[in-house]
């Protein structure tokens, strides 16, 4: 530890103002202060800090997403064994070495696409490395089918840190979560590779892991089915434990669990805002139950099932609760979850043309977010102004 | 009985290094300083000049806008030295202590004869008017406005503060004249804590207690008043140390000027934490001395850990503090991994480190920042920790933007930056909040000007 302390403190120099390396200059400071913590004392203010700082915070939401991955890698793998028929014959470590084969390379274009722009925009603006695209970018391959090309990817991404994030300021200041503008790139851009039932299932085998499937391979998501009317395949029993087809973090609601209580335990998220989704999913999902279209396989989904499908939970947990873009007052986050969750339930059952709403709904709601807090915050505006007048 | 007022939101943070209640003894005799940055919002006209005999009690400078408001000499001595730093600004006004004290005699009064007009008059004429601040700006009091109340915090919730029921043993009469004179200017209220039981406190007289129950920052005056009765646009608010209070008794009771007050020295590097008599303006090498641990660099504070200065050995001690605070510096500490880490002796208000776990240990926290500055990040992370009817994070925003109307209509009259050292304290983004309210409290005086 010392000598790497050493060793730092050596090259340092090069990369400061005037050093040969000054190019490099975020990159290095990003690198030191994510092996050291930096040692900078206050100037003004408060003489004492709390430990908290947003690459803890960062760290923990990227620690709340792993059982999710880990899950996501071995249904990959199931998925496909499944397909070709050979499940009985395969080992466990098969099954979730062939999906981790599958998965990593997303990981790696997503964190090397957005951390790579990061670092310019910190080098050109001379800042320090903000640390949110690690949660975005442990998002991203989470929430993309696995049939996703990596170019694809890339570009999604580039698009989403560039157009979404870095152009408001960075870290912070962006109006729309980066992770699901990734995704509505995706989707309007190159619907074929995100949508339809051809992309769930990995069909090519990986370093002689998984087999290949048969061209034109396809297999639909419960909310697939149920959008064209058709028996759904899956157990509800399945579709918590996540063994279905869908995107790649998304299926397993026990696995969401794990990371929502990691997130709630450390405080990273707020519990508001996520009980609230639930709430006015459910309280959406028995108003179509009671009065939506009987023709509707979707509306007469039961409520509980609503909750389990699709990216409900994993829009609930990881993506709703992201503190930037969502509301930012106490009472605002209740209105601002509520309303996520009836929209994703109106948007499935209504809209035709797409069976989840899960991601619209909270970009939308994103938008709407600063106009709750303005009416949370001018209540208390208007309360003071009254106080002065009565006097 | 008087009200009690609870608090919920705020945070209560133990550090290591507390005063324990005794008295250690300090060297009188040798040099004093006023520091004129010390009465925030004055610009100072100095009086004196090097080699002036002064008496304590004497003028060495006043408010240049309001000549009337004097800056006195806490000793009788020799002045040495005007101290001047860029652009010709004062930095200080030296007074080297004669070893026998001469005070200038006000005489001795009797406060519930006189008009809250000669109470002023005496205040000012015998400088202790210039402890007085005033909300809006948490300035300086101007003299030709008077305030609708006067408030006056008995306790500091802040961690490492010096404990008033302590400080205030043996002076109840003069601390009870003190605030009989306020109450002669204004209604005056007096906030105590659910802790405190001195019935020189809790049964005070002729003025309004009310009872406050909760973490820091409930001490702060400014959280007293949004919750007893808010400041609106156009209003204006005194506020006054409590120990200034018995400066105040003790000139009406004797006819001086005694700014001796019972300080406490206290913090993780302190050998042996405890309290002191110490002057205002007095070098702080008399407490210091051979109390501190040696071999590592150290941050001594004027004030409190929360809110004070950083300064030196050399310093002098501020005219509102009523502790010294000593932490280690912290810039050779080198955190291996700290994002990851448990880092089991760093404190921490969120659940991601396992302080909550910790109970009642005390804390050894250093001056490192531990963070990068970002933007605003976490949602309503001030929120928890800010006991006030304001949304702190959007009066925070408006300030930075510069958005004049937007302060005036979240509500930044009623505060004061040290009502923000708590959110400061737990920010994740690491901002200076401090530093920023100041700003925007000078922004919009200089508009209102």
């Amino acid at each position: 530890m010392n000598a790497l302390r050493k060793y730092l403190d050596k090259i340092k120099p090069n990369f400061e103002e005037g050093g040969k390396l000054h190019a490099f200059r975020s990159v290095f400071d990003g690198f030191e202060t994510f092996l050291f913590v930096p040692n900078a004392t206050s100037k003004s203010g408060v003489n004492v800090h709390d430990a908290i700082d947003s690459k803890r915070i960062m760290s923990f939401v990227v620690i709340a997403l792993m059982p999710a991955l880990l899950f996501g890698m071995y249904n990959v793998g199931y998925q496909n064994y499944a397909a070709a028929g050979k499940l009985a014959e395969a080992t466990f470590w098969e099954i979730f070495g062939y999906g981790f084969l599958a998965v990593l390379p997303k990981i790696i274009v997503s964190y090397v696409v957005g951390l790579g722009i990061e670092f310019i925009v910190a080098q050109w603006k001379n800042e320090e490395i903000h640390e949110g695209y690690l949660v975005t970018g442990m998002i991203v391959p989470l929430i993309v089918p696995v049939g996703a090309p990596l170019w694809v990817i890339a570009v999604a991404c580039a698009f989403a840190v560039i157009f979404a994030k870095e152009i408001f300021g960075g870290t912070g200041m962006n109006i729309f979560n980066v992770a699901l503008i990734t995704r509505a790139f995706l989707f309007f851009a190159y619907p074929t590779v995100m949508s339809g039932d051809a992309c769930w299932v990995a069909t090519e085998s990986i370093c002689g892991l998984g087999y290949d499937l048969p061209d034109g391979f396809t297999m639909a998501t419960p909310l697939g089915e149920a959008a064209v009317g058709a028996a759904c395949t899956s157990s509800v029993c399945d579709q918590v434990i996540g063994l279905i087809p869908g995107s790649i973090g998304e299926t397993s609601v026990i696995a969401i669990a794990i990371g929502a209580v990691i997130l709630l335990w450390s405080g990273v998220a707020s519990w508001k805002t996520m009980f609230s989704v639930f709430v006015g999913g459910i309280v959406m999902g028995l108003v179509f139950n009671q009065f939506g279209p009987e023709n509707n396989a979707v509306a007469m989904m039961p409520w509980y099932q609503h909750l389990v499908v699709g990216g409900f939970c994993f829009g609930a947990v990881f993506m709703a609760t992201d503190p930037v873009t969502s509301a930012r007052t106490e009472c605002g986050k209740y209105v601002y979850g509520f309303l996520i969750g009836a929209m994703a339930i109106i948007i499935r059952v209504l809209n035709p043309g797409y069976p989840e709403g899960m991601m619209l709904a909270i970009l939308l709601m994103n938008l709407f977010a600063p106009l709750i807090d303005y009416f949370v915050v001018q209540s208390n505006i208007d309360k003071r102004a009254k106080r002065a007048i009565k006097k | 009985m008087a009200n009690v007022i609870k608090l919920r939101k705020g945070l209560d943070v133990n550090l290591k290094g507390k005063a324990t209640k005794e008295k250690f003894q300090v060297a009188c005799p040798g040099l004093y300083a006023l520091v004129p940055d010390d009465f925030t919002g004055m610009k100072p006209k100095v009086l004196v000049k090097e080699g002036d005999r002064v008496k304590a009690g004497e003028a060495l400078f006043v408010d240049k806008a309001h000549p009337s408001v004097k800056f006195v000499s806490p000793v009788s001595g020799t002045v040495s030295l005007v101290e001047r730093g860029e652009r010709r600004k004062v930095l200080s006004v030296q007074v080297q202590a004669d070893s026998e004290q001469q005070y200038v005699d006000f005489g001795k009064r009797d406060v519930s004869t006189l008009s809250g007009e000669a109470v002023k008059e005496a205040l000012l004429e015998s400088g202790l008017f210039a402890f007085f601040k005033q909300r809006p700006y948490d300035i300086l009091a101007t003299p030709d406005v008077m305030p609708k109340a006067i408030f006056v915090s008995a306790f500091n919730s802040m961690p490492l503060a010096a404990d008033f029921e302590y400080v205030l043993a043996g002076r109840e009469a003069d601390f009870q004249t003190g605030l009989n004179a306020l109450a002669r200017i204004a209604k005056t209220h007096l906030g105590v804590s659910a802790k405190q039981t001195a019935a020189a406190l809790t049964a005070a007289k002729n003025v309004v207690v009310t009872i406050f129950d909760g973490p820091a920052p409930a001490g702060n005056v400014g959280v007293q008043i949004n919750h007893v009765d808010p400041i609106n646009k156009g209003e204006v608010v005194w506020t006054l140390g409590a120990e200034e209070v018995i400066f105040i008794g003790h000139l009406f009771n004797t006819g001086k000027v005694d700014l001796t007050r019972v300080v406490a020295l206290a913090g993780s590097e302190v050998k042996k934490p405890a309290y002191c008599e110490m002057k205002v303006g007095q070098q702080l090498t008399t407490m210091l001395a051979g109390n501190l641990t040696a071999g590592k660099t150290l941050r001594i504070i004027n004030g409190n850990v929360m809110t004070g200065v950083k300064t030196t050995q050399d310093g002098f001690l501020a005219a509102h503090a009523t502790e010294v605070n000593v932490i280690p510096e912290g810039d050779d500490v080198h955190e291996m991994l700290g994002w990851i880490m448990p880092r089991f002796n760093q404190y921490s208000s969120s659940r991601s480190y396992f302080s909550w776990l910790c109970g009642k240990k005390e804390y050894t926290l250093d001056a490192r920042i531990k963070g990068g500055e970002r933007h605003m990040i976490m949602s309503n992370e001030y929120d928890r920790v800010f006991p006030m009817d304001i949304f702190p994070e959007q009066l925070v925003k408006a300030i930075i933007t510069g958005d004049i109307d937007r302060m005036e209509a979240l509500g930044i009259y009623e505060v004061a930056p040290e009502d923000f050292a708590i959110c400061e304290f737990i920010d994740s983004s690491k901002l200076e909040l401090q530093r920023i309210v100041r700003e925007g409290l000078d922004m919009l005086r200089k508009e209102m000007a």
